[in-house]
C-alpha cells in the first residue's frame, strides 16, 4: 500500500473531506507501525526493569526460544492473508521430531532422519490441504482436529520417554553462531526477508492478497485459488517440520508433548503483527517485528523476575491492544 | 557485553556504593519450580526463605505458567544473566534441561534438583535433594494399608497419570511386595487406575472402582489429587467404614477427612524440609563448609546429621510420615 495509491491523496481526485494527511499518518495507517512503537517502548521498559537485560548476547541467545515459533508464524502468515488458517504447526512440529528422533534411534543415518522429519511435515501439510480444499471444511475446524491427530501420532511414536543420543553435530543449533548470531535467529532472519519478496514482490505473492480480500473475484480473475492454498498448507507443514528439527537439536531430545500450545504464540505474533484474521491484509514485515516484541516482553520480564502470571496480563493487554489500535486505525483510513 | 557493563553501571550506581561497602556478597539462590499456582510448592518455597532469612542468603523464586518438560528454561537462561550464585530446580523433564544446566554450571552456579531428580542426566546438576528414599515409598504404602485391612481382601490403586513417573516407580514396589512379601499373600491387587492428577476423572474413576468391586477393602491413592478425590466419594458414598483408604496427600486437603473418620492414616513427607535443607546445603557449599562428596556429612538446623548418598542425592527424611488424628494438626501445608 503505497502512498500513490491512495485515493484521498494529492493525485485523487479533489473532495472536500479529503485533505491531504500528514506524513505521519501515513506512516501510522501501516499496520506494523503499532507493532513498531510497542517495540521500541518495550525495550525501553525492559532496560529500566532490570540492569541486566540491554545485553545482545543475551538477548540473541534468549530469542532462540522463540525462533521456532517465529519462523512458522512467517509463513503462517501468508495463510492467514490468504484467509485460511492452521492450527496444527505446533503439533506437527513434535510429530515431525518424533519422527526425527524414531528413525535416528533406529540407527539409521542422521541426514535420512531429517529427510523423514521433512517429508513427514509436507505430508501433514497435504492431509491438511485436501481435508480443507477438497472436501471443502472450515480450516479452523480441520487443524483442530489435525492438531490432535498429530500429537495423538506423536505420542504412539515417542511414547512417554523423550528419545536423545543424537551425534554431536546435530546437537545444539542454537549454540552455533553465524556471524557472531545464533544460528536460528539467522535462519528467521533470512526467511523474513525472503518471504516478505515473495510476498511483495512476486505475481504469486500479489495473489495471495488477492485471494484473501475475495476468494470469488480472484478466481473469477483466473488465479488458481486451490493450487495456492494448497502449497501453502503443505509449506506450513514442511515449515513446521523444520521447526521441529530445531528444537530437537536446541533440546537434544525429542518428547511427544513439545512445543505445547506454540499454536497459540504463532497465532500472537502474527496478530500483533497487524494481519487481519479475516484475510486480505497482513505483512511479514509486522510478523518478524511482533515476534522481536515478544522476546523482548518474555525476556525483559523473566530477567527482571516479573512473576509469571503478570507476563500473561501483559502478554493478553497488548494484544487487546495493539488489535484495536490497528483496526481503528485501518478502519479511519478507509473513510 | 560493552552496553551492558555500562548500562549495569548506571542503572545500579547509587546501590554498588553500598554494596561494594558490605563484606561478603550473600549467596543469591533462585528457586524454581514446576509452575505457578500449586500449594505444595510453596512450602517448600517457605522453608527455602526461613532458612535464608536465618542464614543471611537472598532467596527468589521463579516459576513458569507452565509445567510442561521446556518451559523452565528460559528461566534457567534468564538467572544465568542475573549472575545468581545458586540455581534449585524441580524438574520438569528427565533430560530437556541438560543443555542449558550445562551453561550455568559452565557459568559456576551450583545447579540442585529439589524435590525430583533428572533421573539418568545426574551428570548435569551438582546434587539433588529428595524428599525421601522413593524405593520405599511403595511397600511403605502396602503396610500402612495391610495394616488396616488385618492384611486380606481385594485392594485397588489410584494413580496420576499412565506416565507420571514416579507413582509408576511406586506401583512397581508395591506390586512387588505384594507378590513377594508372604505376609502380603491373602491381600489380592483388582485394578490400578488412573486420574490424571484431574480432580473430575478421579473422582469418576474412584467410583467405578467401588461399583465394580463391591468386596473393596483397600485403596491406596499415591497421588494427592486423587486421594482427597477418592475420600470425597468414599465420605458421600458412606462407604468408608467398608472401604479403607489411604495414600500420599497433603494435610490441608486431607483435614476434613481425618476429622470426620473418613480416612484413618495417610502420608508424605515435608515439603518444607526440603526447601530448608536445600538453602543450608547451597549455603554450606557455597562458603565452602560443606564438601559435595558422596558420603559426606554435614549438620542442619532441626534435621540432624545428613549424609549425601550415592549419585549426590540427599534425602530430607529417612521414612515417610504418617498422619493421623493425633498429629495431623502439627503440619500446615
Amino acid at each position: 500500500m503505497s502512498v500513490a495509491e491512495r485515493p484521498d491523496g494529492p493525485a485523487g481526485p479533489r473532495r472536500e473531506a479529503a485533505r491531504a494527511r500528514p506524513g505521519w499518518q501515513v506512516a501510522l495507517v501501516r499496520p506494523e507501525a503499532m507493532t513498531l512503537l510497542l517495540l521500541v517502548g518495550a525495550f525501553v521498559v525492559a532496560s529500566w526493569l532490570s540492569p541486566f537485560f540491554a545485553d545482545a548476547t543475551f538477548i540473541l541467545s534468549s530469542a532462540t526460544f522463540y525462533t521456532e515459533f517465529a519462523i512458522v508464524a512467517l509463513v503462517l502468515t501468508l495463510l492467514i492473508i490468504a484467509g485460511e488458517i492452521d492450527l496444527s504447526p505446533a503439533a506437527g512440529m513434535a510429530l515431525a521430531a518424533c519422527v526425527f528422533g524414531a528413525v535416528a534411534q533406529a540407527g539409521l543415518p542422521i541426514g535420512l532422519a531429517i529427510a523423514a522429519a521433512l517429508l513427514a511435515g509436507a505430508l501433514m501439510g497435504l492431509l491438511n490441504g485436501v481435508l480443507v480444499l477438497v472436501f471443502g471444511l472450515p480450516s479452523i475446524i480441520v487443524t483442530i482436529g489435525t492438531l490432535t491427530l498429530f500429537r495423538g501420532l506423536a505420542q504412539v511414536l515417542a511414547g512417554d520417554r523423550s528419545i536423545g543420543g543424537f551425534p554431536g553435530w546435530f546437537i545444539g543449533i542454537d549454540w552455533r553462531l553465524w556471524l557472531g548470531i545464533p544460528a536460528p535467529v539467522v535462519i528467521f532472519v533470512v526467511a523474513a526477508a525472503l518471504l516478505a519478496a515473495f510476498l511483495g514482490l512476486t505475481v504469486t505473492g500479489r495473489q495471495i492478497h488477492q485471494i484473501g480480500t475475495s476468494p470469488e473475484a480472484a478466481r473469477h480473475a483466473g488465479i488458481r485459488v486451490r493450487r495456492i492454498k494448497m502449497g501453502l498448507f503443505v509449506a506450513m507443514g514442511v515449515t513446521a517440520a523444520l521447526a521441529g528439527l530445531l528444537a530437537a537439536s536446541r533440546l537434544a531430545s525429542v518428547r511427544y508433548d513439545l512445543a505445547t500450545g506454540g499454536e497459540l504464540t504463532m497465532v500472537l505474533m502474527v496478530m500483533l503483527g497487524g494481519t487481519s484474521i479475516f484475510g486480505g491484509r497482513g505483512s511479514i514485515l509486522g510478523t518478524f517485528l511482533a515476534a522481536w516484541l515478544l522476546v523482548i516482553i518474555a525476556t525483559g520480564m523473566t530477567v527482571a523476575n516479573v512473576p509469571v502470571t503478570s507476563q500473561l496480563i501483559v502478554m493478553g493487554l497488548l494484544l487487546i491492544v495493539s488489535i484495536i489500535a490497528t483496526n481503528v486505525i485501518y478502519a479511519r483510513s478507509q473513510r | 557485553m560493552l552496553r551492558r557493563s555500562l548500562l549495569a553501571g548506571l542503572a545500579a550506581g547509587a546501590l554498588v556504593a553500598g554494596a561494594a561497602v558490605a563484606q561478603g556478597d550473600p549467596v543469591q539462590i533462585v528457586y524454581i519450580p514446576k509452575n505457578t499456582g500449586n500449594p505444595y510448592f510453596d512450602s517448600l518455597v517457605a522453608g527455602f526463605e526461613d532458612a535464608c532469612a536465618s542464614l543471611g542468603c537472598e532467596f527468589t523464586q521463579a516459576a513458569p505458567a507452565t509445567a510442561e518438560a521446556t518451559s523452565q528454561i528460559p528461566f534457567i537462561t534468564a538467572q544465568i544473566q542475573r549472575g545468581v550464585d545458586v540455581i534449585a530446580v524441580s524438574p520438569n523433564s528427565p533430560d530437556a534441561l541438560n543443555q542449558v544446566l550445562d551453561r550455568a554450571r559452565a557459568a559456576g552456579i551450583l545447579v540442585l534438583m529439589v524435590n525430583g531428580d533428572i533421573v539418568g542426566s545426574e551428570a548435569y546438576r551438582d546434587a539433588a535433594i529428595l524428599p525421601v528414599d522413593f524405593t520405599r515409598t511403595g511397600p511403605g504404602q502396602v503396610e500402612l494399608l495391610g495394616s488396616m485391612i488385618d492384611y486380606q481382601g481385594q485392594i485397588a490403586i489410584l494413580s496420576a497419570t499412565t506416565d507420571a513417573p514416579d507413582q509408576n516407580t511406586w506401583i512397581a514396589a508395591m506390586v512387588n511386595a505384594l507378590e513377594t512379601d508372604p505376609k502380603y499373600a491373602n491381600m489380592e491387587l483388582v485394578a490400578t487406575v488412573y486420574g490424571d492428577d484431574e480432580p473430575q476423572k478421579s473422582t469418576t474413576e474412584a467410583e467405578a472402582l467401588l461399583q465394580t468391586y463391591p468386596d473393596l477393602r483397600g485403596i491406596i491413592s499415591p497421588t494427592t489429587v486423587g486421594v482427597a478425590a477418592a475420600a470425597q466419594v468414599l465420605q458421600s458414598a458412606g462407604r468408608a467404614d467398608e472401604v479403607i483408604l489411604t495414600g500420599l496427600g497433603t494435610p490441608n486437603q486431607m483435614r476434613p477427612f481425618i476429622k470426620d473418620g473418613t480416612v484413618e492414616a495417610f502420608q508424605l513427607w515435608s515439603p518444607y524440609n526440603q526447601g530448608w535443607l536445600a538453602a543450608h546445603f547451597a549455603v554450606g557449599v557455597r562458603n565452602g563448609t560443606i564438601e559435595n562428596v558422596v558420603g559426606g556429612t554435614f549438620e542442619v538446623p532441626n534435621l540432624g546429621t545428613v549424609t549425601i548418598g550415592e549419585n549426590n542425592v540427599i534425602n530430607t527424611q529417612a521414612e515417610l510420615t504418617t498422619f493421623t488424628a493425633e498429629n495431623i494438626d502439627d503440619y500446615d501445608f
